[in-house]
């Protein structure tokens, strides 16, 4: 049935305003970093100002951005990498080879996320001083592993189950071990989910602010550490903060349109039966 | 004079205890001008003792959970904490600060402002030393008043600075007869409102820890703030916090405003603010008492007990917080910035008087301000805008979000009290202050 052309026109124009909805935090964050402070507090808000890069020289003199930069880069993509090795070998047993606990045994698992993380602050905290993993990056790709954990594996069985299992089952007939089926027919076939599962713990772990907070001081502090600086109790730091924000989201967001492809594609998989 | 300045400087900086060896200490700290200022300085602190710093700068509320997780596990991640006069008497007698009574002699004990050393001090030890403190007094539109015909007392009652905001208020010009603190939280509006009922003869507890927040002067305080806020206060001021507040008055927008000494140095700098020059300065407004009209609060700089650089980061705070530092401050960066309230000396410095208008003012309020006798009548507590006890920040935050309520309009003022007494008797019997 071909939707009528105005039903199009009110699709396409609820589309565009809860796209632009969506955006507007962003833009408006962006534009904000471009005022003065004195800019940034006006009433009525200004669209329209006389812009400045003094935000960004501040916040560069003061944070060491290219420091925080590195460490979210090897807490995300070392604590996703981690992450899928863990989860992938889970997601194919409970995929390929169901048993009576399969279910019991996800819902466990995603269970664990439903705990408030500040309910084991102090466990976490001891355990990490105690075994000198406390503000190192080592430290928090193991807790970021283990936090984005559940997701992954929940992401790669969704994608896992769409395989048909005939073909797992008729390339263990041509005498393909459990390494090969799942290096020569599970990864071609499911590469674009397991990106795009990929894809998303990265950005978990990039965003992830309690425990990066919490257990990091000096050395391995990310950007949500770094973007913390800058809200300050008296004096104005608008400007500053969003000069900070538009730093911190600026690589991710690079990444996320040069995968965008990949993401979609990941998300709307299901197409191989 | 400025040789002899340097040599007395580097004299001291000499003198000051430092490290045997060169050694790397962490500071947490809140990110505020005073903050910043010593971060750019301490580059000299480095150069002349050969220590590093590593600098961790964070949000109050987050500084705060981080440093009390740090401490109470032990975690030593930091070896210098910045916190307030809440916290310091708190924390001191938990053992969790070391004492800092054994400075050089050139640091003068004697120079702190009095209040502000009792306030950092359980009994006579100095557990925190103050980088900035502040006081609460009324700022207001010199410019305004004049237009019409109005003259500000040095000390004004409540009922005045009622008739005032009344006749300043022209809401067609976006033109606020008086801003003040709104936005829930025991360090933002509670820190306001704790003055106004201390005024009005109020107190949070009597002498048995009964909170009393049903009590005359908490009905008649906060009656008298709701109303004169929908009156003649700005819209939506129930989000209104100290910076919220800072952005209105310097654009113009409010006509006075009661609140924090530290914010005069914002509003009379003409890259912050489009009132500079235009503002005068006088007590905090009073209603039956004097006692606890005006708040005391001191950012400080303190050593935890689990710092393992003990000595660097106590010869750090020696210098950070000295005679010669606010010296090396005004000189280098301009005599409005450096830093209030802490030392009797710098309001005999000339240059520094000459370049803060509100000086006079602001000493005036911090030394009529007495944390130990905060209120009319005997209280077990010391604090003026704060109790010092673990369990206020929650109590304080409950209270701060149902006067928020009152004044947003979502609840009347008795419902709110009442919800506040009663979550506040739970509070305190939890935490044992209550049978």
């Amino acid at each position: 049935m071909k939707a009528s052309f105005a039903f199009r026109i009110w699709v396409s124009l609820l589309g565009w305003g809860v796209a632009l909805a969506m955006f507007f935090p962003v833009a408006w964050m962006v534009l904000t970093s471009f005022k003065t402070e004195i800019d940034a507090v006006a009433t009525p808000p200004l669209l329209f100002f006389h812009p400045t890069l003094e935000n960004y020289a501040q916040v560069n003199q003061l944070g060491d951005y290219a420091g925080a930069v590195w460490n979210s880069i090897a807490i995300s993509f070392g604590s996703t990498a981690l992450g899928i090795a863990l989860a992938m070998p889970a997601a194919y047993a409970m995929a390929f080879f169901p048993n009576r606990w399969t279910k019991d045994l996800l819902l466990w698992i995603l269970s664990t996320k439903m705990m408030p993380a500040v309910g084991v602050l102090m466990p976490i905290y001891l355990i990490s001083k105690s075994t000198g993993l406390l503000d190192t990056k080592t430290g928090l790709i193991a807790i970021m592993t283990l936090a984005n954990l559940p997701i992954i594996v929940w992401m790669l069985y969704t994608f896992f189950k769409e395989i048909p299992g005939d073909i797992i089952e008729a390339s263990r007939m041509d005498g393909a071990g459990a390494l090969a089926q799942i290096r020569i027919v599970l990864l071609p076939l499911a590469g674009p989910g397991i990106a795009s599962t990929g894809l998303l713990a990265v950005i978990l772990s990039w965003n992830e602010a309690f425990w990066s907070l919490n257990l990091t001081a000096v050395h391995a502090a990310p950007l949500t550490a770094f973007i913390v600086a800058f809200s300050s109790p008296q004096g104005l730091f608008w400007a500053k903060l969003s000069a900070a924000s538009t730093l911190a989201v600026a690589p991710i967001l690079v990444f996320g349109w040069m995968t965008q492809r990949q993401l979609v594609r990941g998300l709307t998989f299901g197409a191989v039966k | 004079m400025r040789q002899l300045t340097g040599a007395a400087l580097a004299a001291f900086l000499l003198a000051a205890p430092c490290a045997a060896s060169a050694t790397t200490i962490t500071i947490a700290t809140v990110n505020n001008s005073d903050m910043i200022v010593m971060q750019k300085l301490s580059a000299q602190w480095e150069q002349q003792t050969g220590n590093k710093i590593n600098w961790v700068v964070l949000e109050e509320n987050v500084l705060r959970q981080r440093v009390t997780t740090d401490i109470a596990t032990h975690g030593g991640q930091f070896d210098v904490i910045t916190i307030g006069s809440y916290e310091t008497p708190i924390w001191a007698k938990q053992g969790w600060l070391a004492p800092l009574n054994e400075f050089p002699a050139s640091y003068d004990y004697d120079d702190l402002l009095p209040q502000v050393r009792s306030a950092l001090s359980v009994g006579k030890t100095l557990f925190a030393a103050p980088f900035y403190a502040e006081s609460s007094f009324t700022m207001y539109r010199k410019d305004l008043f004049a237009q019409a015909g109005l003259t500000m007392p040095d000390q004004p009652t409540y009922a005045q600075i009622e008739q005032f905001a009344d006749k300043l208020t022209d809401k067609s010009k976006q033109q606020y007869g008086i801003c003040l603190r709104g936005k829930p939280g025991w360090g933002e509006n509670m820190a306001y409102l704790s003055t106004l009922v201390n005024t009005n003869g109020g107190s949070w507890f009597d002498m048995n820890w009964k909170p009393q927040l049903t009590s005359a002067p908490w009905e008649t305080a906060i009656n008298f703030y709701v109303d004169l806020m929908k009156k003649d206060g700005p819209p939506g001021a129930d989000s209104n916090g100290f910076n919220e507040n800072q952005a209105l008055f310097s654009t113009g927008h409010c006509a006075m405003w009661i609140d924090s000494t530290a914010a005069a140095g914002k509003l009379e700098d003409p890259s912050q603010s489009q009132v500079a020059g235009k503002i005068g300065f006088v007590k905090a407004p009073v209603a039956v008492t004097t006692h606890g009209a005006s708040w005391l609060w001191a950012w400080s700089l303190a050593v935890p007990t689990t710092s393992t650089h003990e000595a660097a980061a106590e010869s750090f705070i020696a210098w950070a917080t000295s005679k010669q530092y606010v010296d090396l401050v005004g000189k280098t960066q301009g005599w409005v910035v450096a830093p209030p309230g802490t030392r009797t000396s710098t309001y005999e410095n000339a240059d520094y008087l000459n370049a803060a208008p509100f000086a006079k003012a602001a000493i005036a309020a911090i030394n009529s301000a007495d944390p130990n006798h905060p209120t009319l009548n005997p209280v077990p507590y010391t604090g003026v805008q704060f109790v010092a006890i673990p369990p206020f920040q929650q109590v304080g935050t409950v209270v701060g979000q149902d006067i928020a309520g009152a004044l947003s309009g979502r609840s009347t003022v008795s419902a709110a009290l009442q919800s506040a007494q009663d979550s506040t008797t739970a509070a305190m019997q939890q935490a044992g202050y209550l049978k």
